[in-house]
């Protein structure tokens, strides 16, 4: 299957997005469980409740069916949810009331197709005190764990921060065509592990995704709004209340409003602009950065209506001048702070500091970037940006040895493996001598893979050259129209196509050896016809050389150029890591970005500290002599 | 080291000597495939023409010259070396030559003692 071309969405588990709500954290991994169990109905079959590595690592890569439905919570789930859990924060350890939602027998084998996540969770449950420490236990205590470390989702389209809520899948019935998104939760509202549970089950279809991708910034322009209307608000109530006894205030005050107002634009126009973007990435845990800056925005402006209401309100005061004075600074901090998450947010990650190395774990494809100062869960996305451009699109059908080379070896290794057991008991002798006998084989199968691929790139060749040249001579059967030609030879009419009637003209030809082609490089699952002939359209229409309308089909092109219209939906990535995600790049990190047939390991190094010298050179230092050999008789 | 007394040849309105020099302060001593020493910029005797009045006076290519008529010749220009051998005014020239097997023996005998 070909994992990107597909607008398949493939389901990852998704822990918890903040340390301490380990009850939530809790139920997220049953619900991560119950939602790779509602998709993979596949498995279902297959549960095993005693290997749970075994069956996590199958459910992990299971191939999941098509889900038709969109990812995400709807708005009312989302609101159900939160006005039925009114903010009940759960910072208690070990999750109060926290017990382990326990869906209906039925559900139970459903639960043991991620019987990784629920066994552990159910083992580690004493011990969530938070996130990384409980992740770290499981990771001990799992050979296969170090895969379940700190599994969070990321979505390429998506929010920046704050929530990733889950909906249930319908994990109850064959109803497995449910996908659900866990939810990493929010700050401020953490769920118990019923709740969630009873508004999940409750949910039987998910809401569209943008809701999700658009509630951080709609938290964060709420709260952007309200510190922008409160120093109006502190320049009108005195206005409003107590207006008669006001002392008037002159041109310092005017002077004041102007500046007053010019700041507020500054301030709407520029957060407008850099803040309340749609973002393009729903990433596990908070963005850190931003929730720091939000809380303080909501710090000062709450301290300063504090003590506009201690100060001002309550004895009446009269100096109006003092009020327009407090209502200022109030817009001056804002602007710092303005400028504080400026810096924070985009410039920090501007100067490089970071090498990452990206090495695609299928095929070896691996890349070299540089970034800045970024937390985990920000490079993840950088790097996945990047990864849809630069990296050649993973065809899984290139993969392999052909079995001709393959079993040659394999069955070397069994007859002198069987040798080798009756004159030896010592293992590591056995194992040594059918290495030897291996090495020994091995020389056989090199002469047939270098043979094998020398005949595979004649082939290639081949029909590469079949394929120019029917294409090229297509071309020539068509010639753009000039506005002029049309009136100058009546005698000959010949008739007027458009485009696409022009490329179905000249497609027949060339069919044949375009076909074959993409068979021998095994790319015909990206190329459709009605894509060909789509391509060739185009090409037509642009003017287009023969050559051009190749370039597509010779090399395998970035993964974004067979990307399909998804909508809303979004690619599905695993971010792992065996650190908190939302701790930064350093020397030594390494991370892999999880989908379900192959994976992107990310290293990390950092750039080397350069000291650069200084040397002058005198431009007329520059002086040359011939090299003398001369011989001279006398 | 060997004294050699070339008498010169007179044809026509030059003066010719029979053999070819390489070498000086000026010039490359890396190049000079006659040195045993390639940093030595001494004159040396590249080419000695057949029958001429150097061969018979006893000359032989790859002799490193020293002096001419008491001139001192291992630390001068190309053309220095030139003028020296060439003076028109003079129809026998002195040369002080070292040669490699010269050296040899001398070095031998010196060790010898």
């Amino acid at each position: 299957m070909h994992g990107e071309g597909t607008s398949r969405i493939h389901f990852h588990c998704v822990f918890g997005a903040f340390e301490g709500r380990s009850a939530g954290a809790g139920l997220f991994h049953t619900l991560l469980c119950v939602q790779r169990s509602a998709h993979s109905a596949v498995w279902k079959k297959r549960s095993v409740l005693s290997s749970p590595s075994a069956s996590k690592i199958d459910s992990l890569r299971s191939k999941v069916e098509l889900l038709k439905l969109p990812l995400t919570l709807s708005s009312k789930s989302i609101s159900e949810r939160k006005t039925r859990l009114g903010g009940a924060t759960e910072r208690s350890r070990g999750g109060a009331g926290a017990h382990k939602p326990r869906p209906p027998a039925p559900d139970m084998d459903n639960e043991s197709q991620y019987s990784g996540y629920s066994y552990k969770s159910s083992h580690s449950r004493s011990s969530r005190k938070h996130r990384d420490r409980r992740d770290r236990h499981r990771s001990k205590s799992r050979d296969s764990s170090s895969r379940a470390d700190k599994s969070v989702t990321i979505q390429a389209p998506g929010e920046p921060l704050l929530d990733a809520e889950s909906t249930r899948g319908d994990d109850r019935d064959d109803n497995w065509g449910e996908t659900t998104t866990v939810v990493t939760g929010t700050s401020e509202h953490s769920v118990s592990n019923e709740d969630l549970t009873r508004a999940s089950k409750e949910l039987e279809d998910s809401s569209p995704l943008e809701c999700r991708r658009f509630a951080g910034p709609v938290l964060s322009g709420v709260l952007g709004l309200f510190a922008l209307l409160t120093p109006l608000a502190f320049l009108l109530l005195p206005q409003l209340l107590w207006r008669d006894s006001l002392e008037p205030c002159g041109t310092p005050c005017e002077g004041l409003y102007v500046s007053l107002a010019f700041k507020l634009l500054v301030l709407l126009i520029s957060s407008w602009a850099l803040f309340l973007r749609p973002p393009r990435a729903t990433l596990p845990r908070f963005f850190v950065f931003r929730c720091l800056l939000m809380a303080l925005v909501f710090l000062f402006v709450a301290s300063y209506w504090l003590f506009y209401g201690v100060r001002v309100l309550e004895p009446r005061e009269r100096d109006y001048r003092g009020i327009v004075g407090y209502a200022v600074s109030l817009v001056d901090a804002l602007l710092f702070i303005q400028y504080l998450a400026l810096v924070l947010l985009e410039v920090r990650h501007l100067r490089p500091a970071f090498c990452l190395k990206v090495v695609r774990t299928t095929d070896g494809a691996s890349r070299f970037y540089s970034v800045g100062h970024l937390s985990i869960q920000r490079a993840a996305v950088w790097v996945l940006d990047h990864y849809y451009t630069d990296f050649p699109v993973y065809n899984p059908a290139l993969l392999n040895l052909p079995k001709s080379i393959l079993s040659k070896k394999m069955s070397g290794f069994k007859v002198y493996s069987l040798g080798e057991e009756n004159s030896t008991n010592n293992s590591t002798g056995q194992s040594r001598a059918m290495i030897a006998a291996a090495a020994r084989r091995r020389d056989n199968s090199h002469n047939e893979y270098y043979y094998e691929e020398a005949e595979m790139d004649r082939r290639v060749r081949k029909r590469k050259a079949r394929l120019v040249v029917a294409v090229e001579e297509a071309f020539t059967h068509i010639k753009r129209l000039q506005d002029d030609e049309a009136a100058s030879s009546p005698k000959h009419p010949r008739e007027v196509m458009d485009p696409r009637e022009a490329a179905q003209a000249i497609f027949a030809p060339m069919a044949r050896a375009m076909q074959k082609y993409l068979r021998t490089t095994r790319q015909q699952p990206y190329h459709s016809m009605e894509s060909i002939i789509a391509h060739l359209q185009f090409c037509i229409t642009h003017n287009m050389t023969p050559k051009a309308f190749l370039e597509r089909y010779l090399a395998p092109g970035p993964t974004m150029q067979y990307q399909r219209e998804n909508g809303s939906r979004g690619r599905q990535w695993t971010l792992v890591s065996e650190e908190p995600v939302t701790s930064a790049l350093r020397q030594g990190l390494v991370f892999s970005l999880r989908r379900l047939d192959f994976a992107l390991v990310v290293t990390v190094t950092p750039l080397p500290f350069l000291n650069l010298g200084e040397e002058f050179i005198d431009p007329k230092s520059h002086k040359f002599v011939m090299r003398l050999q001369s011989e001279t008789s006398v | 080291q060997q004294r050699i007394e070339i008498h010169k040849l007179r044809d026509g309105d030059n003066l010719i000597l029979g053999f070819s020099i390489g070498g000086g302060i000026d010039q490359d001593p890396s190049q000079n495939p006659f040195s045993e020493d390639k940093t030595d910029k001494g004159i040396y005797v590249t080419r000695v023409s057949k029958g001429g009045p150097a061969e018979v006076a006893g000359l032989r290519m790859g002799d490193k010259i020293m002096q001419v008529n008491g001139w001192d010749m291992t630390m001068v220009t190309h053309d220095q070396a030139r003028k020296k051998l060439t003076k028109k005014n003079e129809d026998v020239v002195r040369l002080l030559v070292t040669r490699k097997s010269l050296e040899n023996a001398v070095r031998q005998s010196m060790m010898q003692h």
